[in-house]
Formats: C-alpha cells, structure tokens, sequence
C-alpha cells in the first residue's frame, strides 16, 4: 500500500493541481492505496507535484498533469517500477539519493517549513505525529512564563517580519505591562509584492503558527489572540479555520488547556486590501474597524495596542519558529545561522530566476549561494544583473555584491533591508528606473495619506520618475530625487513612508548611468520603458501573418505577405499594439541606438 | 435566502455594537450584493450605530470594497513584482485593448470587470491573472487574449441556453426592474 500526495496550496492550484488530484482520486478509488494532499515543499517551478510515499521511501514527481498522473500511478505504484525521468526528489530513510532537484531541497536547512509538504496541513493528527503541541505542552505543563521569555532570549529570534527586533526582548516587554485583558496578534499581511512564504507558511503548516500564539500567551499572560490575514489569501484563511476548529476540538484551544488553567481563543481578522496595515499600529486600527492609519508611537504596543491593551505583535514565521525553539531549547537553535542573526530564514525566490519557489537557508550565506546553488542561476541563461530585497521597503543589491551574506547585519550595508524575505531576481532586460518608478508607484498607491511628505513627497516623486521614463527627464530631476527621498524618509510616522524612497535611493546608488541613459540619451538600455526604445521583429520568428502591419495605427510596418515585415523605426511612435497582436512573440524591443557624440 | 443573504442578516442581528465588527460586516454585505450598495451601508449603520459618513470613509480606505456593481467576471492581473519583471504591464493593456475597457471598468455588456491587483502570491509561475477563482500563469498576450475570448464564448453560450430554456424569469431577472 502507497501513500499518495499531491502539493495543494495556491502554487500547486494555479498550475493544476486541482485536476491531478481528481483524476488519481478516480484511480485510487476500490484500492487500498491512500490520497491525500499537502502543503507546498516550495518547488513551485515544478508545480504540480506528487508524491509517492511507501513506508520510508519518498518519490516526488514534478509537473504531473492529468496525463502523466495516470502513467505515474499505473506503473509506480501498481507496477512497481519508478519514473526516474519525472523524479525531481527522492529520499530513503530520511536521507536524499536522488531526482533532478536534489540540490535544491538537500542545500536547505528546514525549521519554518519542517512540515510544509510533508504533511496534510487539515489534519491534526499527523501533525501530532509529527511531534505536533508537544512544545505547548511543555509551555503549559513544565517551565513558567519567564524561562518561556528566556529561553527566546537564549534562542536570539529576531523578528521574520523585516525589522529583527529580538522576539524574547519583545515579549519581556508585553509581559511586564500589568492588565486585565492583553493580546497576542500574530501579522499575517504579507502585502510586500513578490513575497510568498508567509502564505506557503499558513497553507502548509497552519498549526505551528497556532502554537506559536498559544505559547506566547502563555508568556505574556494574554488570554486572547488574532490572526490579521490578508483577504487575497482565501486558501489560508480556510486552513487556518480548520486548524482552529480541530485545536479547539482536541483542547488546544478554548479553556483549562492541557488542565494547566491556561486558556487561549484565536480569532481570524480577514485584512480587506491596503499594504500599509501590515504597518503594525495600522493594523490595529484595522482590527478595531477603522481606517487603517498608524498611530504615533509611543505608547508601544506594549502598552496600548489592539483597543488600547497591552498587544504583542509578531509575524507568521517568527511564531512559527517559536515551538521548534521550545521542543529543542534556545541553544539548539544558536547552532544554524550567524552570532547576531540565528536561526534560519525563508527566501521566496521569484522573477527571473531558472527555480522560483521557497528556499530555506542558516542566515549568513551569501546571496550567490541562495540564487544560483539552490536558485538555479538566471532563466533562459542570462546575465545576472540584480536581485531586490525587502520588496517597496527595500532595495536592489547588484550583481557585483554576491558574496554579501544574508543577515540582519550586512543585508542593509548594501541599502537593501531584510524585509520579509522576497528576492525577485532581475536579469539584462530589467530596466533599474523602470523598477524604482514601480515600487513608488505602489507605495504611492498605498500611502494612507495622513503624513504630508508621504502623501504628496512620493507623488512628486512618482511624476518625476514617470517623465524619465517618458523620456523627458531632465539632469537636475536625480538631484531633486535624492533630496526629497531623504525628507521624506525624515518626515513620515510609520514604516510605509520611512522606507518607500529606498527602492529609488537604491538604485540610483548603484544604477545612475542608467537614469542618465534614460534622462540624457532619451534610451533605456535595458530595451524596458517602451517610449525609449525601438521595435524590432524578429525575423526567424515573423510569418509574415500581416496582423501587426493591420494594426499599426501609424502604417509604420510593412512587408510582403508570408515574408517577414519590416518596422520603420522612423516612423513608429512606440505604441506597443504590434507587440500585443503578434501571435507569435515576434517582437522584441532594444534600447534606442544612442547617437555618436 | 441563500447562503450569503442568510450570513449578512444573520451578522446584522448578531451585531454587539463592537466596534471592531464593522469591517466583517461589510465584508458579507459585499459578498451578497457583489458591492456595497446605499441600502447596505443604511442598514449597518442603523445596526452599528456608526454614522453612514465613517462607513463610507472606511470603504474608501480599503481597495477590497466596490461602490458599484461589477461584471459576471473579475479579470485580476496581477501587477506585483515578480509579473511586472515578466511584463505585465504588456498584458494588462492586451486585455484593456481586447475588452475596451480601462482598469477598474466593467464592459458595456457586463461580462467582464477589470482589476489590477498586488501579488497574488504565484510569483514563480509570472505572469498570471485570476478570471474569477480560476489563475492562469505564464502568460504571454496570445494566451491571455485566448484564456479571455473563451470565458467570453462562455458566457455568451451560457446567456443564451439560459435565454432559450425559460424566458419569462429571464424577463423578471433584468436589471430594469431593480
């Protein structure tokens, strides 16, 4: 008898998932073997995944659509015979001895996603097996509330969220404050773009975060918590309701937990779409039901947070880091990482790299370590130009700084922030203005609008870099850039507006030929920003359809039918439509020939 | 009543008063009208006592909630970080262009609505839309104008057969009435 697993969290869906598990659904029925599903083990590029789980021996199969499914399942697990073609992992008895994607899972050292893809996130029972409450437990039954403190202290935890505040100092604070009622908020508004693993976390494992809050109400002597997830994340809020209700079921949750007297009830907010309430006193005010605006600090949420009681505030994987820390004490942890950042991290790998998914790591290896031995290097093969941490809040590192390592201490050096833990990866054809005028756009976007220089600073600032890009920019606009940039970062109350001018600070730091490029020589290097280029057809890929030529409102194409067609570069005003008609992706951008001077 | 209608009243009557129950509130009544319309907005505030003016300001503040009604179909490009390094921007105007619509615009027949959002969280299968519940990934502008063209023939087909087998609810159903 097999075992039968296919990766369902939101990655494994939107690549199919959901037909894989019906059509093996169809054919493990009247067997005795057992389907089932799990979280995501972060191989997203090769989504969908199954596995085939008999005794101790694990087989992960990639990409396994409806077809090759059935392939799988006719000659694997009734015939016997393995599949090495489509193995991507293997592993007997814990230890790793084969597929294509050994490396990526081998070089990673798991704490956060221990049980991500392993087991079936809607059943408490195997995450019992896996050592599952054992440390709420221990939290309840064994050591009192300040060795719980201690021994995060010992740990060194910093917070997962970006800032790395340590995590036992944090909550020595919300525990020294006495109150009647006090809080437990766990921040599950993973609004940076391009940061995934929160979510794979709440899919995957939803538990652990739950023991997480529970041992830090113990801690703190809070009786009540909250779960503040965004709404774009449907699929972890059901899991999350799940776990609740099986915790509550079992007696983990609700009153006398384990008999110790303890008792602790979560509740889920559900965010409803605006970034700047993953700004922790914005997301107070939002669980109280109002506007999400921050508030001026102090007091700390220490003191007066969720309606005004004393409130501790941590993101998802720092809780779900908490329980391992408690089952196998502070020390233990000491031994993955570096001295000033222990412990481990999740990167969520996106953009143009070759393997995009979660990955893993001890703090302190370097970022070519990360992108290229688990990252598989540059998609399509090409040149390695940047990698951006820390999403609107942080920066580019380019490629010259590789070898940086990864922690809390050398990360913001390069003037990029930890954050959260998304690196989106950029590669030749990634113009650098284009993505600085991108992330002001967002936080532009998203400022709340209650400080001035927020408000209107990043929408000058906006406007400035939307007319480089035009191609209208003028030499004096980097100068006003860097100045307002520093005014507002001065200026603004909360984390939204300290740090939105970092992504345009940055890479006018390392990037400045390619804003004179665009201001200067009226081109984008990087074949990006559409007035600044030049439209070329390619011509092994061109049919000679005619469409774009149809569709050019300037009649600036031309050619023969069945021949490939011509754009007169003189002519054509950078529209972009033949781009968006040509059913053959014929049509490729260059940054606009500078001339000699 | 069905499902959603049952969850908005039953919310209304349960309402304490507390105030950190409004956002939840508005939540349901936007799942059961598809947007929060006037009489929704009267309703919470008669039963939460806060006044209308809030409300409104809290819907304003959250790009969640819709002050009009939307199409049969939610388009959601996604324009977050790792899609707009694949391009996105291309594809959202391959869609703008295919349906003749803006961002946030509903098309004239009603099918489709238009919306560009932040992360999805699919970033490694960049770029990718939603259309209802369903996501697409790597997207190129062939595939997305195919993926909208079906979902369109759809509906189409879907309207008509719906149109054919009873007519008279049809009539009793259209818009004109409300």
């Amino acid at each position: 008898m097999s075992m039968i697993l296919v990766g369902m969290s939101t990655c494994g869906m939107s690549a199919g998932a959901k037909d894989t598990y019906k059509s093996l659904e169809a054919l493990v029925e009247g067997s005795d073997n057992e389907l089932t599903f799990t979280g995501c083990i972060g191989m997203c590029f090769k989504e969908p995944l199954v596995e085939i789980r008999e005794g101790e021996r694990r087989t992960i199969y990639g990409h396994v659509d409806k077809k090759r499914a059935k392939e799988i399942y006719e000659t694997h697990v009734v015939g016997g015979e393995e599949l090495p073609d489509y193995i991507v992992y293997q592993e007997d008895g814990g230890k790793a001895c084969g597929g294509s994607e050994q490396q990526f899972l081998e070089r990673q050292e798991r704490i956060v996603l221990r049980n991500c893809g392993l087991i079936n996130p809607e059943s408490l029972e195997q995450y019992e097996n896996r050592g599952g409450y054992q440390a709420t437990r221990k939290a309840l039954l064994e050591i009192s509330p300040e060795e719980i403190i201690s021994e995060l202290k010992d740990s060194g935890l910093r917070g997962r969220g970006g800032a790395g505040f340590p995590t036992g100092l944090k909550w020595s604070f919300c525990a020294g404050y006495e109150s009647d009622v006090k809080y437990v908020v766990c921040n599950a508004d993973e609004g940076d773009p391009g940061a995934f693993m929160d979510r794979s976390v709440l899919e995957g494992d939803p538990h652990a975060v739950l023991e997480g809050m529970i041992i830090c109400g113990k801690a703190i002597g809070a009786a009540f918590g909250y779960i503040y997830c965004r709404a774009e994340y449907p699929l972890a809020i059901h899991r999350l309701q799940v776990a609740i209700a099986d915790a509550v079921a079992k007696g983990y949750l609700g009153e006398n937990i384990f008999g110790s007297g303890f008792s602790f009830d979560i509740k889920i907010k559900q965010g409803a779409g605006a970034f700047v309430c993953g700004e922790e006193t914005a997301l107070f005010a939002s669980i109280e039901g109002e506007r999400g605006m921050p508030r001026i600090r102090p007091p700390f949420p220490a003191e007066k947070g969720v309606f005004g009681k004393p409130t501790n505030n941590n993101n998802v994987e720092t809780f779900a880091n908490v329980p391992w820390i408690i089952s196998n004490g502070g020390q233990a942890y000491r031994k993955y990482g570096t001295e000033k950042s222990p412990g481990t991290k999740v990167f969520a790998l996106a953009g143009k790299i070759a393997k995009g998914g979660l990955a893993e790591v001890s703090m302190g290896r370097t970022i070519e370590d990360i992108l290229f031995g688990i990252g598989g290097g540059i998609k399509e093969g090409r040149e390695f130009k940047a990698v951006q941490m820390g999403g609107p809040s942080g920066g580019c590192i380019p490629a010259d700084l590789k070898h940086t390592p990864v922690d809390f201490e050398n990360i913001p050096k390069t003037g990029a922030i930890m954050g959260s833990g998304g690196m989106v990866v950029m590669d030749d054809r990634t113009c650098m203005v284009d993505m600085a005028r991108f992330f002001l756009d967002f936080t532009q976007d998203e400022s709340c609008g209650k400080c001035t220089f927020c408000r209107i600073g990043t929408l000058r600032m906006l406007e400035t870099l939307e007319r480089i890009t035009r191609g209208e920019g003028e030499v004096e606009d980097t100068d006003m850039l860097a100045e307002l940039g520093e005014q507002i970062k001065q200026a603004s109350l909360c984390g939204l507006g300290q740090t939105a001018p970092n992504p345009v600070l940055s890479t006018m730091r390392y990037y400045m030929d390619e804003f004179l490029a665009h201001i200067k020589h009226k081109s984008c290097p990087a074949g990006s920003c559409q007035a600044l280029v030049d439209f070329i057809i390619i011509e092994e890929k061109c049919t000679g359809c005619g469409v774009c030529a149809k569709d050019c409102p300037v009649d600036a194409i031309s050619g023969i039918k069945k021949q490939p067609y011509i754009i007169d570069i003189e002519a054509c005003v950078q529209c972009g439509k033949c781009m968006t008609s040509c059913a053959f992706d014929a049509i490729y951008t260059v940054g606009k020939k500078v001339a000699a001077s | 009543m069905n499902q959603t209608e049952a969850e908005f009243s039953y919310r209304l009557w349960r309402h304490d008063g507390a105030q950190g129950e409004l956002i939840p509130l508005l939540q349901s009544a936007q799942d059961h009208f598809g947007y929060i319309p006037r009489r929704a907005i009267k309703y919470i505030s008669g039963v939460a006592k806060v006044p209308e003016s809030k409300i409104y300001g809290v819907i304003t503040f959250y790009s969640q909630f819709r002050l009009q009604p939307m199409g049969k179909h939610a388009i959601r490009m996604c324009t977050g970080t790792a899609c707009h390094v694949a391009n996105a921007g291309m594809l959202l105007e391959t869609i703008e262009d295919e349906l003749g619509i803006e961002v946030n615009g509903t098309t004239e027949d009603g099918t489709f609505t238009l919306f560009s959002v932040a992360c999805i969280g699919c970033c490694s299968l960049a770029p990718v839309m939603m259309v209802d519940d369903d996501t697409h990934g790597s997207l190129t502008p062939v595939t997305t104008r195919r993926i909208v063209r079906k979902v369109r023939r759809k509906t189409l087909a879907g309207e008509k057969k719906a149109a054919a087998e009873k007519p008279e609810e049809d009539a009793a159903a259209s818009p004109a009435k409300e």
